[in-house]
């Protein structure tokens, strides 16, 4: 040891000799796995992706690294919005993925939709980062599929600029998932119809401008069949007319989940979507993609949690070794793994059907029933690698089992779906 | 004499920025297969640099900006962030993947001169390095078997005239240096120059219907014969702890020990 500055070095390390041979004897291994693929931020090498879609997630990529972990920990305790993400993803046009181009939008489909709500959930942004944006994707489909087009031209410009953002009220505080019983009214007035009633579980109403909402034209006891009756309206959500009380809730405190009251609430009939009555089959369409979209969304946390349990696991030495190479803290990660890659088959596998035109739900429903239990367990078993530390919100992956539960639970229940499955796949008797 | 700015910006596919390489096996290079690349970032800058004179709508109208890039079969994913960015055209100049680099600046540079002549363009917007093998050599040589002038490291390029009368600020250790050239010209940029926007999902998709041309080196005339040869490359020394001291006095000691004061 003829170096002295070397002798400094080495003096730190004889006095801790736990640090430099492993819990038998073995030298440590200081250097660190750097290319697993788990561990990367938004790694693009998944072996399966299209062109397009690594385009997208690469370049969805670079705007979410400049909102870390950090960021979105903040948002959550000053509860506000991510209008900066918004904003910079309404700029270079990323809201517009879905709508057609003639309407300023980029006519992509839903494999790729998909994958951009991954890349903003699995950055650390969650559900928050997700559902800043996630009504404005999709939501409008009935718009577009069912508008004229002068709505079109009035409402999906400014949607796809961000200088509008749209909630999306369907459920009803009596009602739950029985959507064809909602009590929510309209009537025709002149020029205008008339809306009373409420709805709940309605996200992003604090800051957004407009809203699609499902009200009731035709009694129940008026009508031929059940799904006939509702009509869709897209309209300026008015908060000196509606009542919008915000829900305190578990999770997602940045991005606001309200109930909503209005009576005589005047709505132009020029705000009407399609045809008066039909509006159950109109809400129907973009259903399957929603399902899409969240389950890939639920996926991104997954991918997160795991992303931070695995470089904890490799970083954090007690009894001389990294927690990380006990089986008990490898093989929980590992499992998350493959059911989360598992689910993503399933999900991007419903995406591209989707987007061939293909329209039935069980691919769509078993897409967002695997990728939400997969991101569930994955985010669980992050907590539980961090130990104390994953219950302190320094770590992150507390607020990612929070927030977990949301595409749990929304839009549509496990059980609904597996109802869906039993009927229509299995064919046995409806059990509800 | 120039009518308006033909601009060439030759771009690399490199290891990504946040990624920390690790050496082959084989000890030939750094390990390429399963890592992250993307677009070089000081090639990010004069890609950037390109697209701003023709938005800045200076005496002299930018008529066209070509992207190129040699290297193998994941090459075109870069020259499409390029066009994404504002390129009008790119070129891909088929070079196989190899663990050491790729070819040496020069061939680089005498491919570069052939394209220049082939395709009539007065300025040249290099990254003053690619940040893989970091020979910072390519926009030097390039200017020097053209016969050009050239502005290395440029943090500041305005066009003054129509004439084609270029000023270049550059940083030097005692503050900036200002240059003035006439087009035709090399520049090479540094990290100061400007900021590179996002490619915006509407011009990602445009970049998908600009030309996007293959060409091998032989096509300008170059061949890749190597100068150099590897002998090894290996990690530095994995960094170990420090020592730690109670307070200033043992930090002063501990120095005094070392002879450091």
């Amino acid at each position: 040891m003829s170096n002295p500055a070397r002798r400094l070095i080495t003096q730190s390390w004889s006095r801790r000799p736990q640090l430099q041979h492993g819990f038998f004897g073995k030298p440590q291994r200081l250097t660190r796995l750097l290319h697993a693929r788990a561990k990367e931020y938004l790694q693009a090498h998944d072996p399966d992706l299209t062109d397009s879609q690594r385009t997208v997630r690469e370049a969805v990529a670079k705007i979410c690294a400049n909102y870390p972990d950090e960021y979105w920990l903040r948002q959550e305790e000053k509860k506000e919005f991510p209008v900066e993400l918004h904003r910079k993803l309404a700029d270079d046009g990323w809201l517009g993925i879905c709508i057609p181009p003639e309407f300023g939008g980029s006519g992509l489909g839903i494999s790729e939709a998909a994958i951009m709500m991954q890349t903003l959930s699995e950055s650390g942004g969650g559900m928050t980062a997700a559902s800043s944006v996630h009504m404005n994707i999709f939501g409008l489909e009935p718009v577009v599929k069912f508008g004229t087009e002068e709505q079109k031209r009035r409402w999906l410009e400014p949607l796809v600029q961000g200088r509008e953002r749209a909630c999306f009220g369907v459920t009803e505080p009596n009602t739950g998932l029985d959507t064809l019983k909602l009590q929510s009214t309209a009537r025709r007035d002149g020029n205008d119809y008339v809306l009373s009633g409420q709805k709940i579980w309605i996200s992003t109403a604090q800051n957004a401008h407009k809203i699609l909402i499902l009200v009731r034209t035709t009694p129940l006891d008026q009508v031929s069949k059940p799904s006939q009756g509702l009509s869709l309206f897209y309209t300026d959500l008015d908060p000196s007319v509606v009542e919008i009380t915000e829900i305190p809730k578990m999770g997602r405190a940045a991005v606001d989940t309200n109930s909503l009251f209005f009576d005589n609430w005047r709505v132009p009939a020029t705000d009407m979507v399609g045809q008066e009555n039909e509006g159950f089959k109109m809400i129907l369409h973009g259903m399957n993609a929603e399902r899409i979209l969240i389950a890939a969304e639920a996926l991104g946390l997954g991918y997160a949690a795991i992303r931070r349990a695995a470089t904890y696991a490799g970083e954090r030495h007690v009894f001389g070794r990294a927690i990380g190479q006990n089986q008990a803290i490898q093989h929980p990660l590992a499992d998350s793994w493959m059911k989360l890659e598992a689910a993503r088959l399933m999900i991007y596998h419903a995406a591209r059907l989707y987007d061939e035109g293909y329209s039935s739900g069980e691919y769509a429903n078993a897409a967002k029933y695997l990728g939400a239990e997969a991101a569930f367990q994955a985010c669980e078993r992050a907590v539980m690698v961090h130990g104390g530390m994953g219950y302190a919100k320094e770590y992150h992956v507390e607020r990612y089992l929070r927030e977990v539960l949301i595409p749990r639970i929304a839009p549509v229940s496990r059980e609904m779906i597996c109802n869906y499955i039993g009927e229509r796949v299995l064919g046995l008797p409806k059990s509800y | 004499m120039a009518s308006g700015l033909r601009i060439l910006v030759p771009v690399k596919r490199v290891i990504d920025y946040a990624i920390k390489p690790r050496i082959n096996k084989a000890q030939t290079g750094v390990e390429t297969t399963g890592v992250k690349h993307s677009l070089n970032p000081f090639d990010e800058l004069s890609i950037e640099e390109a697209v701003r004179l023709r938005e800045r709508k200076g005496p002299l109208k930018v008529e066209n900006i070509l992207a190129l890039s040699a290297g193998g079969p994941k090459t075109p994913d870069v020259l499409r962030t390029a066009m994404a960015m504002g390129a009008d055209r790119a070129f891909h100049i088929d070079v196989p993947d190899s663990a050491d680099g790729g070819p040496e600046p020069l061939t680089i540079a005498k491919m570069l001169k052939g394209v220049v002549e082939k395709e009539n363009i007065n300025l040249v917007l290099l990254g003053k390095q690619a940040i893989d093998g970091d020979q910072g050599q390519t926009g030097q040589m390039l200017a020097g078997l053209l016969g050009w002038p050239q502005a290395t490291q440029a943090s500041k390029v305005e066009v003054k005239d129509e004439a084609g009368t270029v000023e270049i600020t550059h940083e030097v250790d005692g503050g900036v240096e200002t240059l003035r050239a006439k087009l035709p010209l090399v520049i090479t940029t540094d990290l100061r120059l400007n900021e590179p926007r996002y490619a915006s999902l509407p011009n990602i998709m445009k970049a998908k219907k600009k030309p996007l041309e293959k060409k091998t080196l032989a096509d300008f005339g170059v061949e890749d014969t190597r100068r150099l040869k590897t002998l090894k490359v290996t990690e530095p020394p994995a960094r170990t702890g420090g020592g730690k001291v109670e307070d200033v006095d043992g930090l002063v000691s501990k120095l005094k020990e070392l002879g450091a004061l």
